[in-house]
């Protein structure tokens, strides 16, 4: 009897699921299927598709340049996804402490770049950073400068766009979880004599932190994909993994190599990204317990 | 005293680099607004005087707007297939304790999380082996992939905050699953699907690394095209180009949170 009934709670949970599945059967034949073919497709030796092995993977790892572009890629990640972090802390403080007009406006202003194109805002920092661009501009203009400097196309001013292009990815989570910061705990912290700075290191930020690093593996996941902003910004001498991966695939129509290229590539953010949040829930479990 | 002095610093920190976060994150649309009126021929900074030359320029550019129409069309497909299948997709995980649920809720968010040019790449081998030939059905059908996150995670939000009450109230009354879903489900999650309905849309419309792919010479997409044009050049028409997205996006926002409260789904209740 009540395994019976166990079955037919079973099966009607099942029955709860039908509407899943026409998606369920799409992701299966147009994503799942195709992520199966690129792993089939990185497993031939040549681009004429004429004999299998592992030549493609031991050509990536055998040739110093495919490191480097890969260690590349991920480096600009780390270094966007960091400097949001800076950014985006204190407009979050600011946010918490403003009255509803300034945090619409904040809110406003955080969703602006988010809800623009990625070409536009690139686009804008093609202007900004140009040889004639405003940064160039202002700084001959106050004597700083003698000549135009190199901005576009140098990594550095990829690091800055890719940051302001991603601060909302930061900031959204950041904000969340500055909002549900329990307030009695910071007045009872001031109340004790606490000064501001270390109200901040020694409750907010520890606190806050699920929100920073949710903010910080998104950031990191788009900033190392970033083709657009990565070509146009970067460059064509900044050679990274998703140009790498485009040039491959379209231009030498190396499929087998490409396909290897995506998976690499795939496993490494999927892996930082796995690595980092496991290792930060862990530490947080242990601020927790102590 | 030394207390006070020490706060006064970190207001004066937290001030200054908040502010100027929030130039940083205004500078760019301003700048991009500021250029498109430019009548000058390059992207100088400011520009040597005014005109609404180059939105005029636009008007004559089959070569951006013939893109700029697949992109709306490809856009709005894709998002109102992904709306469909993505919000009957969320009640089926919402409602299910099944193990089957907690794995298909991973499956359609994971478009999000692993680098789409990967994904896009790999559609393109299979209509290749298979011989499908790329068209706008092809590219809609990749587009569908990248939006569907979106739907599942806004949607299956407001299902969360559904009282299931409601639903179970309206069965047991003898309302049928179809009559229940459309007079009680639907209309208290609307606002969850409008809002998902307009992030997808901008996803599809802005998306790259699966159009990079999928997209040919027939279906040209306005990000791919604007981008091949900054390769080529830096011509100014792509500021026009811009402060028409900048207004079209600004007025889709105020519609949006008309109608779909998207504060309320960024702050998060």
């Amino acid at each position: 009897m009540a395994v019976q009934r166990a079955d037919s709670a079973a099966s009607a949970d099942a029955r709860e699921l039908l509407p899943a599945l026409p998606l369920a059967a799409l992701f299966l034949l147009s994503f799942l299927l195709p992520l199966l073919m690129l792993i089939f497709v990185s497993l031939f030796r040549t681009p004429q598709f004429d004999a299998m092995g592992v030549d493609q993977y031991i050509r990536f790892l055998s040739d110093g340049f495919n490191l480097k572009v890969l260690l590349d890629t991920l480096a600009l990640g780390v270094e966007v996804a960091t400097l949001t972090l800076v950014l985006a802390y204190p407009l979050g403080l600011v946010y918490v402490a403003a009255g509803p007009l300034a945090r619409t406006l904040i809110t406003f202003l955080i969703l602006l770049p988010l809800l623009t194109s990625t070409v536009v805002r690139t686009f804008a920092w093609i202007v900004i950073l140009g040889r004639e661009g405003i940064v160039n501009s202002a700084m001959l203009g106050l004597g700083l400068f003698h000549e135009p400097a190199r901005l576009l196309y140098s990594w550095g001013g990829l690091v800055i766009a890719l940051a302001q292009i991603q601060l909302p990815l930061m900031a959204l989570p950041v904000i969340n979880s500055l909002l549900r910061v329990n307030e009695n705990l910071l007045k009872a912290a001031k109340g004790l004599g606490a000064g501001r700075l270390r109200v901040f290191l020694t409750l907010i930020l520890p606190l806050t932190m699920p929100g920073a690093i949710a903010g910080w593996l998104l950031v990191f996941a788009a900033a190392v994909t970033a083709f657009i902003t990565q070509t146009l910004v970067g460059g064509g001498r900044i050679i990274l993994m998703p140009l790498y991966i485009y040039q491959q695939a379209m231009g030498v129509q190396d499929w087998p190599f490409s396909a290897a290229l995506s998976l690499i590539f795939t496993v490494a953010v999927v892996g930082i990204v796995t690595l980092v949040g496991t290792l930060s829930r862990r530490f947080m479990r242990g601020v927790d317990a102590a | 005293m030394r207390r006070s002095l020490g706060d006064l610093i970190y207001f004066i920190l937290v001030g200054t680099s908040a502010g100027f976060t929030m130039l940083l994150l205004l500078a760019p649309t301003l700048v991009v607004l500021i250029i498109s009126f430019t009548a000058g021929i390059t992207l100088k900074f400011p520009p040597p005087g005014w005109s609404t030359r180059w939105y005029g320029e636009l008007l004559n550019s089959a070569e951006i707007i013939e893109p700029a129409i697949t992109s709306l069309k490809v856009a709005g497909l894709a998002t109102t297939a992904a709306a469909i299948l993505g919000t009957a997709g969320s009640l089926g995980i919402a409602r299910s304790s099944h193990h089957l649920a907690r794995f298909l809720d991973a499956l359609f968010m994971s478009p999000m999380v692993l680098p789409a040019m990967a994904f896009g790449l790999s559609l393109l081998m299979v209509f290749n082996l298979v011989g499908i030939r790329l068209s706008i059905a092809t590219l809609v059908l990749g587009h569908i992939i990248v939006c569907v996150p979106f739907v599942i995670r806004m949607v299956g939000a407001a299902l969360q905050q559904l009282d299931p009450q409601l639903v179970n109230c309206s069965l047991s009354l003898g309302a049928s699953h179809w009559y229940t879903f459309r007079r009680i489900t639907l209309p208290l999650i609307r606002r969850g699907i409008v809002a998902s309905c307009f992030v997808a849309f901008l996803s599809s419309f802005d998306n790259v690394p699966v159009s990079l792919f999928l997209a040919d010479a027939r279906t040209e997409v306005l990000p791919i095209k604007l981008w091949a044009i900054l390769e080529g050049s830096l011509d100014v028409r792509v500021a026009a180009v811009s402060g028409v997205i900048v207004i079209a996006t600004l007025a889709g926002l105020v519609l949006a949170e008309r109608f779909g409260g998207l504060n309320r789904q960024i702050e998060g209740h």
